[in-house]
């Protein structure tokens, strides 16, 4: 059945059926494949997009709760990665292999959003739900502090001794 | 490594030139200094550089990328070798061809003891033929020209040309005999041992198609494919008529599966057959799997289902009270020694099979049309993939075309390509309509290649001073007869052999039809928390501080047996056990109760590494990681600092999850976890804020740390536990115990 989205600022409408879930629409059917799969449970947080604001996995999302609400996935993020966190990944190389880190900068957004100054407690509430198999989680943290400005608890030690 | 490679310069189109480093089969020695490649079709180019008229440099990244990083340090070498800066150097992906780029393949912390010296060269020789086009240019001495930054200077005229201008000339320059190119001074290094950052990361963070699960095409479908549970099983019956029906379903078919489908001994890599199942095709991905819930197959599940981890861990029991079934080396007389010693300690070690989950679910996109094949894939082993879609297929390699691209992880996983077959099998099936396959967490769970199972059974003793005198250790592993099976045998001269003059290694299989294979530091993953845990144990009993009782037992001269060869260097372990224990404040710091620090080392992968955790443990036995210190030796060069410290604070998380949650147990043949609320990973919450990494530089040559940096956490965190608690972990994963993360 048909349903009207408003995705990264666009109106579209799709034809889906109801129960399917945001993720695939996004994915299979608008063609935005930022928005990762990982698990399919709500599990691992790789296809968290915001919707109305707020972090939500999308795939555990059917897209007819979804209609008519603003949804943002990591390509609406900033229109030319400007956004901060973009900014600060992109400055600490914090991916490995990348996979999560839509999802991560997505939750991260939504933190900072309704949190702008983030302490070390609200970031591993925040992000908990986001896995990161390549556990890129001392820079994620590192990161977000510097996206807000806030102090992080310990910088990453690493020397080479002659 | 190899000197007798030889370089081949070509002028490229409007200009340019193009330097490739060919290495040198054997059949065609002797042939060093050729500018064209008389050895033909056995010339391997092992690496290339491009410098283009506007003096824009094209360096290729040849080998798979997942994350581990290659893709960038091995261009810094010969970015630095050619003397331009790293922001002018462009990164290309090369496409799967070991005819034109050597072997292809990521795994096993290869990249950088491999291409260490190669690409040196290589680079070195590219800037040796700039100075002489430079030097031919202004007629002067090759001797009075230096260069950097891109550009050939004459001192004392202070005339200079940029390697653009210079490149048509440099094309027409013999090339130089490897031998006699002149590396660079470490001291004047200026890529090397410079932080370099991953050139995907603008890509990644704006979301855009990089993956294999990105990859579309036009009029693409999407397939969802329903494997046995018992790994190996094949199809009996399944309802495709009625799935076929279903809303969005484009079709529904049986899979036979290969003739050969056995699981028990796969060769590495290409051993791996097509899996029997039931594929749905369908509009989109969801489609297919929803399509899925209705299906109904019965199965011929075969032998294997009659696995089961409580078997197998009766079975070992039974095992280790007889005597071993395979010798793997035994020095002195330990029965002897153990009869004769002061005191001896007894102890049984375990652990689990496990999955390696990466965290993008396996896929391929495949297009068959005319007899021909196309695929889309992430994989550690693209040749090897290519190969087992031809045989699973019956089609020749030459008719298979395979782009591979960025992996979302691998871990060892992608280096067997099942996958690959299934989705080459489905786009045939769909003839001329290209098919995306996706695999669920649940299909990648329950049909990995799993890291094996092991059981440790220890006997040792120890003389009136504490030394170790006598080792006996009977190991349970898998196979038949005296085969083990994939990725279970263990190297019998390793550490602690030699070290300790009674010691008998020996083993007894149990036979199993589970797919196992390379998880992330294959071989000492499980064993490392075996080893170092016992020598833990062991200190205790002789009363020794754990740091000490470890550099006491490395001052032992080592003795290996004949014909006996381990590249194991105590020096070098002794150099990161002092520098963890020096920087994590060992023996120094007064800790609280409840608190514990443990310490573990490792040599693997020709690199060494010490790790020191501090863990505290409450009364509810909530174990908190304060902070862990990492010593390695890499050798001379860190090359690419950054990525160095992330595939080492990586290695100490991925860890923690190994220690604390994660296995993979079987009952009747099928594999229990299914997805990560059951196979879990460390969580930022329980991730340590701190990890202190130290690389110490000795004058050997750089090798890999994307694997070794693993294993020596486990064992640092089960003894710090035992140093908090007193309870001695023998088995992980702990969370079983009555343990769990703070």
């Amino acid at each position: 059945m048909p349903f009207t989205l408003n995705v990264n600022g666009k109106s579209v409408t799709v034809d889906v059926p109801q129960d399917m879930p945001l993720l695939w629409v996004l994915r299979d059917v608008l063609d935005l494949r930022g928005t990762k799969f990982g698990c399919g449970l709500g599990q691992c947080g790789a296809c968290t997009v915001h919707l109305r604001g707020n972090a939500v996995r999308s795939c555990q999302t059917p897209v007819s709760a979804a209609a008519g609400a603003a949804i943002t996935t990591i390509e609406g993020l900033s229109p030319d990665a400007s956004h901060p966190l973009q900014r600060v990944w992109e400055e600490l190389d914090v991916p490995q292999c990348g996979y999560c880190q839509a999802g991560q900068i997505m939750s991260a957004a939504a933190l900072l959003r309704r949190n702008p100054r983030p302490t070390d407690a609200d970031i591993d509430v925040a992000m908990s739900g986001n896995l990161c198999r390549c556990a890129t989680y001392t820079r994620i943290r590192e990161a977000i502090h510097k996206a807000a400005g806030t102090v992080s608890p310990a910088a990453t030690t690493a020397e080479v001794i002659r | 490594m190899n000197r007798r490679s030889f370089l081949r310069a070509t002028a490229l189109a409007g200009g340019g030139l193009m330097v490739a480093i060919y290495l040198d089969p054997p059949a065609v020695l002797g042939q060093e200094g050729s500018r064209a490649p008389a050895g033909g079709a056995n010339y391997k180019p092992w690496a290339f550089l491009k410098i283009a008229p506007d003096g824009k440099v094209t360096i290729l990244g040849k080998n798979p990328e997942g994350g581990q990083g290659a893709k960038v340090h091995l261009p810094m070498i010969i970015a630095d070798e050619l003397d331009v800066d790293w922001k002018d150097v462009t990164i290309e992906n090369a496409p799967l061809d070991e005819q034109s780029f050597g072997i292809q393949r990521t795994g096993g912390s290869t990249a950088t003891p491999i291409n260490w010296e190669p690409l040196r060269q290589c680079g070195a020789a590219a800037r040796q033929m700039l100075v002489a086009a430079a030097a031919q240019t202004w007629g002067v001495q090759v001797g009075e020209c230096n260069t950097a930054s891109g550009r050939v200077r004459h001192m004392a005229s202070n005339r200079s040309l940029g390697y653009g201008e210079l490149a048509a000339r440099a094309a027409t320059m013999p090339a130089p005999d490897l031998k006699s190119v002149k590396v660079k001074d470490p001291k004047d290094y200026k890529v090397i041992g410079s932080p370099a950052k991953n050139q995907d990361v603008p890509k990644i963070v704006r979301g855009e198609p990089l993956y294999a699960i990105d990859v579309k095409l036009p009029g693409m479908l999407y397939a969802a494919y329903e494997k046995c549970p018992v790994p190996g099983g094949k199809v009996a019956t399944a309802n495709v008529d009625e799935i076929k029906k279903l809303p969005g379903v484009r079709n529904a078919f049986i899979v036979p599966g290969g003739p050969d489908l056995t699981y028990t001994y796969p060769a590495c890599c290409i051993g791996v057959s097509l899996h029997g199942g039931v594929a749905i095709v369908a509009d989109t991905w969801w489609h297919a799997q929803q399509a899925r819930t209705k299906l109904k197959v019965t199965w011929n599940e075969g032998p294997t289902a009659a696995n089961s981890t409580e078997g197998f861990n009766r079975r070992a029991q039974e095992l280790s009270k007889q005597p071993p079934q395979v010798k793997l080396y035994n020095d002195g007389d330990t029965e002897r020694a153990l009869a004769g010693a002061v005191k001896t300690v007894e102890a049984a070690y375990y652990y689990p099979f496990l999955a390696h989950a990466p965290l993008e679910p396996q896929n391929c996109t495949a297009h068959y049309k005319d007899g021909k094949l196309e695929v889309w894939v992430g994989t550690q082993t693209p040749r090897e993939g290519r190969q087992v879609i031809a045989q699973s297929l019956g089609m020749a390699e030459n008719d298979i075309t395979v782009h591979f691209v960025r992996m979302g992880g691998g871990f060892g996983r992608r280096i067997l390509n099942d996958y690959m077959a299934d989705a080459a099998w489905i786009a045939r099936e769909m003839n001329g309509t290209p098919v995306k396959l996706l695999w669920s967490r649940q299909d990648d769970l329950t049909h990995d290649f799993y890291r094996p199972a092991g059981y440790h059974f220890f006997k040792a003793g120890l003389d009136a001073s504490g030394k170790i005198v006598a080792w006996n250790q009977h190991y349970v592993a898998f196979g038949e007869g005296e085969k083990f099976a994939p990725n279970t045998a263990i190297g019998g001269a390793s550490f602690p052999a030699g070290f300790i003059p009674n010691f008998s290694f020996n083993a007894s299989l149990i036979p199993m039809g589970i797919p196992t294979g390379p998880l992330r530091a294959p071989g000492t993953n499980g064993t490392t928390f075996v080893y170092q845990g016992f020598i833990d144990e062991l200190a205790v009993a002789s009363g020794k501080d754990p740091v000490d009782f470890r550099l006491a037992l490395l001052d032992t001269p080592r003795k290996l047996l004949p014909n006996t060869r381990d590249a194991f260097n105590a020096e070098r372990a002794k150099g990161v056990l002092k520098l963890a224990a020096e920087k994590s404040g060992w023996g120094k710091r007064q800790l609280p109760k409840g608190t514990g620090m443990g310490v573990a080392f490792l040599y693997a992968h020709l690199g060494y590494f010490a790790e020191v955790a501090e863990v505290s443990v409450d009364a509810q036995n909530r174990v908190k990681i304060n902070k862990v210190w990492v010593a390695a030796d890499i050798g001379s060069q860190v090359i690419n600092p950054l990525n160095a410290v992330h595939q080492v604070q990586g290695s100490v998380i991925d860890g923690m999850g190994a220690v604390m949650a994660q296995e993979t147990t079987f009952v009747n043949g099928r594999a229990q976890q299914v997805n990560f609320n059951d196979h879990r990973l460390v969580r930022m919450n329980q991730a340590p804020k701190d990890i202190e990494v130290h690389f110490l530089k000795t004058d050997n040559a750089p090798t890999g740390l994307g694997e070794p940096a693993l294993p020596p956490i486990i064992p640092a965190i089960t003894n710090a536990i035992y140093a908090a608690t007193g309870k001695r972990i023998r088995t992980i994963p702990i969370g079983k115990q009555g343990f769990s993360w703070a």
